[in-house]
């Protein structure tokens, strides 16, 4: 899509000259470098509970961001009006954190080249609401047929439509269309009046309604959701202390999202508080392990045509053969460490500033067979799905809870066990890594990353690992 | 339309969408102003201002509902947002418990809540960029460890709230806040340490001195250096009040009406059971004046009320909206809570427990062997079974006396032996938002370290 075509062109009228006028307001104060962020936000969901549509939302919000930076400073400021006074003056009040002659005097936008990841004719967000709602009715259904011991089931199908137009004083000009749509259930099931355990599975990504309907359909999502609720009503007490742990392929690469990502992330370390800082070009991992973070697979729910301060994303190397190579920036950073772009730069909304983020983060595959990694297991703990985590990004401790794992004994996963939340840090837990799998596989597409209170969403994959040492949180 | 103009457009979106059809309808618009600013290693490093509104609609057809919002309020806003809403009602199904509450429930408390301080938008940026300044000096200049910082924020929000409903509610509050942290960096050697501190109020006067913020970070973070992981192992451990406040999160998620009536709750159905120790009184209380979970009325337009949630360790009562009180069979404790649209959630106001006697030196004092929790991580509590696995660091509790820093270990157990072992609570209660709680002592809990 060019910016003529764009919502903010035909809808709002906006021009180049307009554009021009705003970036030159926001510099009037003197300054580096300043951008503008618009975005036009259509959003829907849809929620079934008790086998009753309960409820059903849509809306939009739509509004402008104006950064100034100056040095190390920035300024910015937001409006919900795209009225042109008001956009002068957010420009205004972002350019008040300057004080210094302006370095950039002439604005030349021009479109640069970008990729076409999700080349979506009618996004989600633009179909019928009752061909939406089937996708509820139907996974509700799905998850109650699976066994009778499913007695509660939720889903919510969400999608959203994002429009977003970036203008740079550099003269980068950039709109892109960025649909999202997401299916998730939730269920619990019981036996013999015992206690309840609850399942989880959902996915989706940058596509058309058609994935839901032809390749992840409702039942797919339901099955895996109750497969897992009643895979825990066996679950006994989990273990605790320091033990050998495998992974499972796909959505335990979360553990890479914590242990590495945010460690990776250029603004921690451009200050010196990572616990990764300093660290270029040192062995963080063992020699098995190559994590990626690529924001340029197509459909992806992590990928992006161009980051949110215009830069086209790339494939991102971190560490190779265990060796640290590269952080992840964004324009700040990377100017000020004099690195180059690597198509990081994200926000939330119009109404947040930029930092650098990960996109779709994950382990290459190694020649390991999966079923040899556990046979290798003495005793240990295999995690086969997982809830959230978190990282203190100073010391490099981080976490992340097991939400179905199984017991490994004598190299045979045995019985499930109830819910742990595992521990490691950052620089020294992918050392213990001694056998990484074949099989790589990228999560379903449901992961939402929180920095700073901005959310975004993220994708993570990773094949089957064997993890030598680590401290599971279990009470047995 | 003019900021005075809000609740009378709020009462014409409700009007219009009874026009369109509706046969109940429930109008939220919010508006707000916020600024932040953010110094490190005592310069300024960002600047942010703003102001937004937006609008959500409700409605009901019969029993069935349909919600919409909108940050567009011109007028091609107002009648796409209305359209939006009656469309959805054509998908969602029946639910004979859905609807507004009853009219003998609508009401608002009276008087000054201390809600609002006008001293809030009059600061001016420099004093705010001042203030943070101070708080991040003091932190770097009270000991050679702390070397770096994560800088310090000053922010702030004043904004309007305002409902109208189609039985003849209409309501507005306004609201402040401002808050003052910051996050050092400590480092002794190879250990690099980070923790922070913050105050906040609704007005200027409630923050605790920059001084005091940025000294107290200071000591937090230097107490976590060299930390060691110690060896699995069952002790007591005592949460100090930042981390005990958690569990009150916890305990909130398990009274909460929507997971008592689908029983993913582990406290689902145990009403007038004994669930905690004897020393457990937990109390939600939307009425207190100044603090940061009190309003005239939820967001249904119930007025607020304090709730005896566990007295002396008996279950008392869940915490519910109009929706989860009717399939319960109950009535609303006035928590309906919601953003700018959809059916209304559950919130809570001040969500508390009510203080001990003994201080938090007399506590530690008690224990030979025991871990000091400060800082706990992820998202390992299950409300449905009540287990209970997060990640923790803190200090180890020898003879009674803190005695070394520990960190990447975990503690575990299971929400309903916690409660009931809950051996001692401090006096040590303040509110620092609107879930507090002061130090807690639980008999024993696994320590999974090395």
């Amino acid at each position: 899509m060019q910016f003529s075509e764009s919502i903010f062109a035909v809808r709002f009228g906006i021009t180049r000259q307009d554009l021009e006028g705003y970036l030159g307001e926001a510099l009037s104060q003197g300054g580096d470098y300043a951008d503008l962020y618009f975005e036009y936000l259509a959003t829907s969901n849809i929620g079934i509970d008790e086998s009753m549509v309960k409820s059903a939302a849509q809306g939009v919000s739509m509004g402008v961001g104006v950064r100034v930076i100056s040095g190390e400073r920035t300024g910015y400021a937001y409006s919900d009006d795209l009225a042109p006074e008001k956009i002068r003056k957010a420009a205004n009040v972002a350019a008040h954190i300057a004080g210094a002659p302006a370095k950039v005097e002439k604005f030349d936008l021009n479109e640069g080249g970008k990729h076409n990841l999700y080349p979506v004719l009618t996004a989600p967000t633009e179909t019928a609401f009752s061909v939406r709602v089937d996708l509820v009715k139907r996974a509700d259904r799905a998850a109650r047929a699976y066994d009778p011991r499913i007695f509660q089931v939720q889903a919510v199908y969400a999608d959203n439509l994002r429009q977003v137009l970036v203008a740079t004083s550099e003269g980068r000009l950039s709109v892109d269309r960025q649909p999202l749509a997401r299916l998730s259930v939730s269920v619990l099931a019981r036996q013999n009046g015992g206690p309840p355990q609850r399942g989880h599975a959902g996915g989706g990504g940058r596509m058309e309604l058609d994935y839901f309907l032809h390749e992840k359909t409702p039942e797919h999502f339901a099955r895996e959701a109750a497969r897992e609720a009643i895979a825990m009503l066996d679950a006994v007490e989990a273990p605790a202390g320091e033990m050998t742990v495998v992974l499972g392929p796909g959505w335990p690469g979360i553990l890479l999202h914590e242990a590495v990502g945010h460690g990776l992330e250029a603004d921690f370390n451009r200050k010196g508080v990572s616990a990764f800082s300093g660290r270029m070009g040192q062995k963080v991992a063992s020699e098995l392990c190559t994590v990626v973070d690529d924001g340029t697979i197509g459909s992806r729910r992590g990928s992006l045509n161009v980051d949110d301060e215009g830069q086209p994303t790339r494939r991102n190397v971190l560490i190779e053969n265990g060796v640290l190579r590269g952080y992840l920036q964004d324009k700040l950073s990377s100017t000020l460490l004099g690195a180059a772009a690597t198509g990081s730069g994200r926000r939330e909304s119009y109404a947040h500033i930029p930092m650098p983020r990960m996109t779709n983060t994950f382990m290459m595959a190694g020649e390991s067979d999966p079923a040899e990694i556990v046979r290798s297991v003495p005793k240990g703990l295999y995690c086969a799905n997982f809830g959230g985590g978190q990282v203190d990004i100073t010391s490099g401790n981080f976490v992340f809870s097991a939400s179905e794992s199984y017991l490994i004994e004598d190299g045979k996963l045995t019985r499930p066990v109830r819910n742990a939340t595992l521990i490691g840090n950052g620089p020294e837990a992918l050392k213990y890594v001694s056998m990484v799998g074949n099989d790589l596989r990228l999560d379903e597409g449901i992961g939402t990353c929180g920095k700073d209170g901005q959310s975004v969403p993220v994708g993570v994959g990773i094949p089957t690992i064997k993890i030598d040492k680590m401290t599971v949180g279990g009470t047995a | 339309m003019s900021a005075n103009h809000l609740p009378e457009l709020a009462q014409d979106i409700v009007k219009r969408a009874r026009a369109a059809g509706a046969s109940d309808a429930e109008c939220t618009i919010a508006e707000g102003e916020e600024f932040a600013a953010n110094v490190r290693m005592r310069e300024v490093e960002n600047l942010k201002e703003a102001g937004s509104r937006g609008a959500g609609l409700r409605i009901m057809m019969g029993r069935r509902t349909g919600a919409s919002y909108t940050s567009d309020l011109s007028h091609e806003g107002i009648a796409h947002l209305v359209k939006s809403a009656i469309d959805l009602a054509d998908i969602t199904t029946e639910d004979p418990h859905a609807g507004l509450p009853d009219s003998d429930e609508f009401g608002t408390l009276e008087g000054d809540l201390g809600m609002y301080s006008a001293d809030v938008a009059e600061l001016d940026t420099a004093f705010k960029i001042g203030i943070a300044k101070r708080a991040e000096d003091a932190a770097l200049t009270s000991d050679p460890r702390i070397s770096n910082s994560e800088g310090a924020s000053f922010d702030n929000y004043v904004g309007r709230h305002i409902f109208a409903n189609s039985r003849e509610f209409a309501g507005e509050y306004r609201t402040s806040y401002c808050s003052l942290s910051t996050s050092p960096v400590a480092r002794d050697g190879a250990s690099m340490e980070r923790d922070y501190w913050y105050t906040m109020a609704r007005g200027f006067s409630g923050l605790e001195s920059p001084e005091h913020v940025g000294r107290t970070a200071a000591g937090r973070a230097l107490r976590r250096l060299n930390a060691v992981k110690v060896a699995t192992q069952r002790v007591p451990v005592v949460f100090e009040p930042r981390t005990a406040r958690t569990l009150l999160d916890n305990i909130f998620e398990a009274v909460h009406g929507m997971s008592i009536y689908r029983q993913e709750s582990f406290l689902a159905g145990k009403l007038g059971e004994k669930v905690a120790s004897g020393e457990v009184t937990v109390i939600d209380d939307g009425t207190l004046p100044g603090l940061f979970g009190t309003s005239p009325f939820d967001d249904e337009g119930v007025a607020s009320r304090r709730t005896v949630v566990i007295e002396r360790g008996v279950l008392k009562s869940y915490l519910m909206n109009t929706y989860a009180a009717r399939k319960l069979g109950m009535k609303t404790t006035g928590n309906a809570s919601r953003g700018l649209t959809g059916n209304a959630g559950i919130g809570h106001g001040n969500f508390f427990l009510e203080r001990g006697v003994q201080t938090p030196e007399q506590i530690i004092a008690g224990i030979p062997n025991g871990f000091y929790v400060t800082e706990l991580m992820g998202f390992g509590v299950n409300v449905v079974t009540g287990d209970y696995s997060r990640g923790a660091a803190g200090l180890w509790i020898r003879d009674g006396e803190l005695a070394f820093a520990v960190s990447e270990v975990t503690i575990a157990g299971n929400l309903n032996e916690m409660l009931r072992g809950i051996e001692a609570i401090g006096n040590d209660l303040e509110f620092r938002g609107s879930v507090a709680a002061p130090t807690i002592k639980i008999g024993e809990m696994t320590v999974g370290g090395k």
